[in-house]
């Protein structure tokens, strides 16, 4: 079993639902980011998803797409990414770390000389956003055969063949969309994420996470009441742009919004 | 040449893939949409009544068929082979891109959706996007990077005038490839209502082959029109390439006539050893961004780079998958001219022939005169002149140092 699997299998045993926050690596500087993805464990993190930067990142939000402006501006490449995760490794071999970007970087180093050196460095999963299962069954053969999860997408636009056949080829776990949207979107609808769920565990036993929308402790905590995982990005990746400016001060700050986040949920 | 099998018809294969090339990397939320749009593009192309919508609206709408005439004082002056112009820029609005928006709004009209958004770099396909939209009173938002807004004000008034609202992309390199993510983002938002005309034959499948088969009326043209005018086709083809959608638009429907020759001519900027550039199938290595497979002008980490061309309508860093094939299988041949160039044919056409070419058609020109200069003056190349000049004059003034 992946990192992953072991993860949700002890959540489950003890009654809890998983916190996913997201950071993009090397936002608002490359020294910094270690020491965060430390500081969302400590404070209550299960799984750590890694933004990986990238120029054109078309299904992201303003406040991610300013996050890898941020991060390119040190230029923060995959191979830089892939350091930060061995480094994180040093101090900690339990908490599954996940990738999150976009294939051309990937595509770039090779799908091979990419797997092996991630799963050295010590990735537990990936989502690559642009690859919907038509297009990532090569990705995924090298993946798997180096025991890396590859974590796909569901939508609200997702059909049941769709959400069948994505199911049966993810692993880790699914990760559902809940908006029509880009990352940080608004417009939440509760109802329709509660169907949706249903839905998709009719066709799979595997975990299932929501993300993309879901902006405070309130919305966190309702949403764990239907998902297996909740994964928080933009409201995280807001507060460590208000504090480019003063970088030591966004541990302090990533912990007690996760603190506050894990508590609600842990209350839900 | 690689193969001599024949060609149209046979790409993309079903999933949309010109050999490696092509595809459909876009996010989930996308993929029932673009299924749905290629159950609808098919059941259209196949339908009769809307065929004969669009063929009246390409004949008295857009004023199809363009002409072809025959630069007999120009070919003279360079000497050698016969140079032909498809005069593209003599449609509605002005250049190619109406053949294909006319194509894609009837088609959104037909699949009820109420609200068009579209990129656009220079403005061209904007404003091709507005027109058809006012015609058939669909909301209409236009992307654009704010520094095309900035160089490019004439456009985006015209745009405005027809009733769109220009929105500008402020993110990245607020440039094409840009505004192309920016409507990505709109589409996946507002999926419901919205039809996304893409300008080019770039983007997930059906997109690369929607557009190409809407503009190689260009090509099906040419072929009845050389026949008559020349009494025999061409022996070879010059089109420029940004994402490529009128040079594929004349080059389909020649590409099983192997004794054409194709040319696709990319914009060198300052010189490809320079590194400020737009030929991604001349000096860039294929990669992944917009839901394609194709060419790109990428770093060491496969970060897309700004390019540069003096013309906005070939300022972008990637190009259709159908041209990374025909490069890779040798049918075509992809070579690039640079900025002084394409200005230097820009004025000799202007005051040879009395015709002010744009700047992108004006790469074409320059490679053909070229090419021209190698050739018989028993052989004929026939040039796809995709737009006009009007909307350059900025631009060449600018850079001569006059103010206008």
């Amino acid at each position: 079993m992946s990192l992953i699997g072991e993860r949700f299998a002890q959540l489950k045993a003890r009654g809890k639902k998983a916190l996913i926050p997201f950071i993009t690596a090397g936002d608002p500087i490359p020294e910094i980011t270690v020491d965060l993805m430390h500081d969302l464990v400590s404070a209550g993190a299960d799984i750590i998803e890694l933004g990986v930067p990238f120029s054109d990142p078309m299904a992201d939000g303003p406040v991610i797409q300013r996050a890898s402006e941020r991060a390119l501006e040190y230029h923060v490449g995959l191979r830089d990414v892939l350091d930060m995760v061995r480094q994180f490794r040093q101090l900690d071999v339990e908490t599954p770390v996940v990738l999150m970007g976009y294939l051309n970087p990937i595509e770039i180093m090779g799908y091979e000389p990419f797997a092996d050196q991630a799963a050295d460095a010590g990735v537990s999963g990936i989502v690559v956003v642009d690859v919907p299962p038509e297009e990532g069954g090569e990705l995924q053969q090298v993946l798997h055969a180096r025991s890396i999860d590859q974590i796909f997408l569901l939508a609200p636009t997702s059909t049941k063949d769709r959400i069948r056949r994505i199911c049966s080829l993810a692993g880790g776990f699914v990760y559902y969309v809940s908006v029509k949207g880009v990352t940080g979107s608004s417009h939440l609808d509760l109802q329709s994420v509660d169907d949706k769920l249903k839905e998709i565990r009719a066709e799979t036993e595997l975990p299932v996470g929501v993300g993309f929308g879901i902006k405070d402790a309130q919305t966190a905590s309702a949403v764990s009441r239907m998902a297996d995982a909740v994964v928080v990005g933009s409201a995280l990746v807001s507060r460590v742009e208000a504090l480019a400016d003063e970088p030591e001060k966004i541990g302090a700050s990533l912990r007690e919004i996760i603190s506050s986040l894990r508590h609600a949920i842990d209350t839900a | 040449m690689a193969t001599t099998e024949n060609i149209i018809g046979t790409l993309p294969d079903e999933r949309g893939h010109f050999g490696p090339y092509g595809g459909l990397f876009v996010p989930e939320t996308l993929m029932e949409p673009l299924r749905a749009l290629r159950v609808a593009y098919h059941r259209f192309m196949a339908d009769e009544a809307f065929l004969r919508e669009l063929d009246e609206d390409l004949a008295n709408y857009v004023g199809r068929p363009s002409p072809i005439y025959h630069a007999r004082r120009w070919s003279r002056r360079l000497g050698g082979a016969q140079i032909y112009l498809k005069r593209e820029d003599l449609n509605h609005t002005g250049a190619h891109k109406v053949n294909n928006t006319v194509g894609q709004a009837l088609l959104a009209r037909h699949m009820s959706k109420t609200r068009i958004i579209a990129e656009t770099g220079a403005g061209q396909h904007g404003v091709a996007s507005a027109t058809v939209a006012a015609r058939l009173g669909l909301e209409c938002v236009v992307y654009m990077g704010a520094v095309d807004i900035a160089r490019q004000e004439a456009n985006v008034y015209r745009m405005r005038l027809l009733g769109a609202e220009v929105r500008a992309v402020e993110s990245g390199s607020k440039t094409l490839k840009d505004a192309l993510n920016e409507a990505m983002r709109d589409w996946v938002t507002n999926v419901d209502d919205t039809f996304y005309i893409i300008g080019t034959v770039a983007g997930p499948h059906p997109y690369p082959a929607m557009v190409r088969d809407f503009q190689s009326v260009i090509g099906r043209e040419a072929r009845e029109q050389m026949l008559r005018q020349a009494g025999r086709q061409p022996d070879a083809l010059v089109a420029c390439v940004g994402g490529g959608s009128n040079a594929i638009g004349l080059f389909y429907p020649y590409l099983d006539d192997r004794d054409v020759a194709i040319y696709g001519v990319e914009a060198a900027g300052d010189g490809l050893d320079t590194g400020q550039h737009a030929a991604p199938l001349c000096a860039g290595r294929p990669g992944v961004l917009h839901g394609n497979r194709t060419y790109l002008m990428e770093d060491k980490d496969g970060q897309i780079i700004e390019t540069h061309s003096i013309s906005a309508g070939l300022d972008y860093p990637g190009v259709g998958p159908e041209h990374a094939w025909l490069k890779d299988s040798g049918r075509a041949n992809y070579v690039a001219v640079t900025d002084d160039e394409a200005l230097s044919a820009f004025h000799d056409l202007t005051r040879i022939e009395g015709i002010i070419p744009a700047l992108e058609s004006s790469h074409a020109l320059a490679y053909a005169a070229k090419l021209a200069s190698t050739m018989r003056p028993d052989q004929i190349i026939l040039v796809n002149l995709s737009g006009r000049g009007d909307k350059d004059m900025h631009t060449v003034a600018a850079r001569e140092g006059i103010r206008i």
